[in-house]
């Protein structure tokens, strides 16, 4: 009886036909899909900066450096040769001298350090080695080496840079964590509004169903309608998401792309893409079924023909 | 082709509708069913597509006994079994076209067999000119021809019909009877309730009396009052 061909009209009318009825009430169900497009605009968004953010910062993680501070009264050979010396050891990758007047030419590239550095008589920056350590070293072994070359008579203070990754690293799990809670409440908010639209469209048209059913629609048949309805309801949503995170995005490209210059980093807020489109239309659509869905199987069983 | 076997029912809250109820329904039969109102009839059409299950006996429908039917296999019944109300029960926003069409609708049917065959069906009922209208538009006899056609579209083997001529005038009244006539010498098993005894009479057609639920009279076809 029921052929392939029979199966995908089946479907087809019901995908049509439900698009039909929601072009019909063009308001409720504009109004409907934005607010999922909101609910669904905010995680997006969200989880685009998160992704921007580690995506800049990416390649910091493996940045690990030990500062030597070299104390007063070592020459520059003295501390050259130390930096030589030090590059033969296994656990150090390389070095680099950074003398005083470097140091000092560095700071005044950075806009609004000239005045405070002129109002000092001689150059107050020790000179500095910058140790980068192999990249195989865990924590604990820079911990040690840090320790070790502190030690050195010619160093004045050693200096593990890795403390700030680690403190952004957990403040950006925290960040994550928070965003996907933020994200699993919009979620449920998506369910509930597609849900309750659905359980109000199955009321509108109770009596549509009583009679389908009494001349012999099965109750896939019934529900199908009502779960395309609620799909649609998510791709809008998804649509109208999709939209407003580029939206944002175009609003902040320039201050974001001059952000970026200062900074020397790369490109800031990259967009959803392909793949992160595709995930917002695809959560869209499947909490929009799932809402429905559950709309349909508490309502629909308690309408029987009498 | 319908049997009932020591049929009761008995509504929740204690009304007993049926009471041990027995009959055959051959084939092709025409049979009317009548009594006062509250003597059950819609409640015994009602057992044999399923609207309602009896809480004794058992009712034996084309070979299959109901009692053993699943809940998943009620709607091909249902398909099987053309059904008119007094109400039309029409969907008010379709037209008259979609109307009849649902029942090809839900059995899947190709789109162009649809067409050929509600236009088939409305022209027996003689509304074929008013596939486009929506019912609200449409005189009491003309909805209840739409039902008919409905009833009808899918060919079905049993046909009931629940006082279709209740809200109608005598002439409507004969010219729906009429309908079923013709459709039941095609071959559809029909079972009409109504009060109308006096075109029930003209008829002369088997005739089931019920009174309080009960079986009071089996008068066969031919015998007038
Ligand atoms: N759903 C129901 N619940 C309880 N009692 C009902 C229900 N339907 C019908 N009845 C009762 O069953 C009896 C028979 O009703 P019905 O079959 O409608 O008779 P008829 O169609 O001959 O007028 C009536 O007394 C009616 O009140
Ligand atoms: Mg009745």
């Amino acid at each position: 009886m029921s052929s392939p061909a029979a199966w995908v009209a089946d479907h087809l009318r019901a995908a049509i036909g439900s698009l039909g009825r929601l072009s019909r009430t063009r308001v409720a169900s504009g109004m409907t899909a934005a607010v999922l497009g909101i609910s669904l605009a905010l995680p997006a968004t969200f989880l685009l900066l998160l992704q921007n953010i580690e995506s800049t910062t990416g390649d910091w993680d493996s940045g690990a450096q030990i500062s030597l501070f070299i104390a007063g009264g070592v020459s520059e050979e003295e501390y050259r040769a130390l930096a030589t010396e030090l590059e033969q050891r296994s656990q150090v990758q390389r070095t680099e001298v950074v003398t005083p007047k470097a140091a000092l030419e560095e700071f005044q590239g950075i806009s609004g350090m000239e005045g405070a550095l002129e109002l000092l008589d001689e150059n107050p920056l020790p000179p500095l080695i910058v140790v980068v350590p192999s990249a195989e070293l865990d924590a604990g072994a820079l911990d040690t080496l840090t320790g070790e070359l502190g030690q050195l008579e010619q160093v004045d203070q050693a200096r593990l840079d890795l403390e700030w990754v680690q403190r952004l690293h957990a403040i950006m799990e925290l960040i994550r964590r928070g965003v996907w809670l933020v994200a699993a409440l919009l979620a449920i908010t998506v369910v509930l509004v597609v849900g309750n639209t659905i359980r109000l469209a199955i009321e509108n048209r109770r009596e549509e169903i009583v009679i389908t059913k009494l001349i012999g629609a099965t109750n896939a048949f019934i529900r199908r309608p009502f779960l395309y309805e609620g799909a649609w309801y998510g791709l809008g949503g998804g649509l109208l998401a999709v939209s407003l995170v580029e939206l944002g995005r175009a609003l902040l490209y320039g201050p974001a792309r001059a952000l970026s210059e200062l900074y020397g980093t790369g490109l800031l807020l990259h967009g959803l893409g392909a793949s992160g489109t595709f995930w917002v239309l695809a959560s869209g659509i499947g909490l929009g079924l799932l809402g429905s869905w559950l709309a349909v199987g508490r309502h629909l069983a308690s309408i029987e023909p009498r | 082709m319908i049997r009932f076997e020591q049929v009761s029912k008995r509504y929740p809250g204690g009304h007993q509708a049926l009471s041990g109820l027995s009959f055959t329904v051959s084939r092709g039969e025409m049979v009317f069913l009548t009594g006062h109102s509250g003597a059950g009839k819609s409640t015994l059409l009602k057992l044999i597509p399923l609207l309602e299950r009896p809480t004794n006996g058992q009712v034996i429908v084309a070979g299959i006994n109901l009692s053993q039917l699943g809940q998943r296999r009620i709607p091909f019944l249902r398909r099987r079994i053309g059904m008119i109300f007094q109400d039309h029960r029409l969907l008010h926003d379709r037209t008259v076209f979609d109307n009849v069409a649902l029942p090809l609708v839900i059995s899947g049917l190709p789109h162009r067999e649809i067409g050929k065959r509600v236009r088939a069906a409305l022209d027996k009922v003689g509304l074929l000119a008013r596939e486009r209208v929506y019912p609200i538009t449409l005189s009491g006899g003309e909805q209840q021809r739409v039902g008919i056609a409905r009833a009808v579209v899918t060919r079905p083997p049993i046909l009931l019909a629940d006082e279709p001529t209740g809200n109608l005038d005598p002439a409507l009244s004969e010219e729906i009877m009429r309908l079923f006539e013709q459709f039941n010498r095609v071959g559809m098993t029909t079972l009409i309730a109504s009060h109308d005894l006096v075109l029930i009479n003209r008829l002369q057609q088997r005739h089931l009396v019920l009174t309080e639920g009960r079986l009071v009279e089996d008068r066969p076809a031919g015998a007038s009052a």
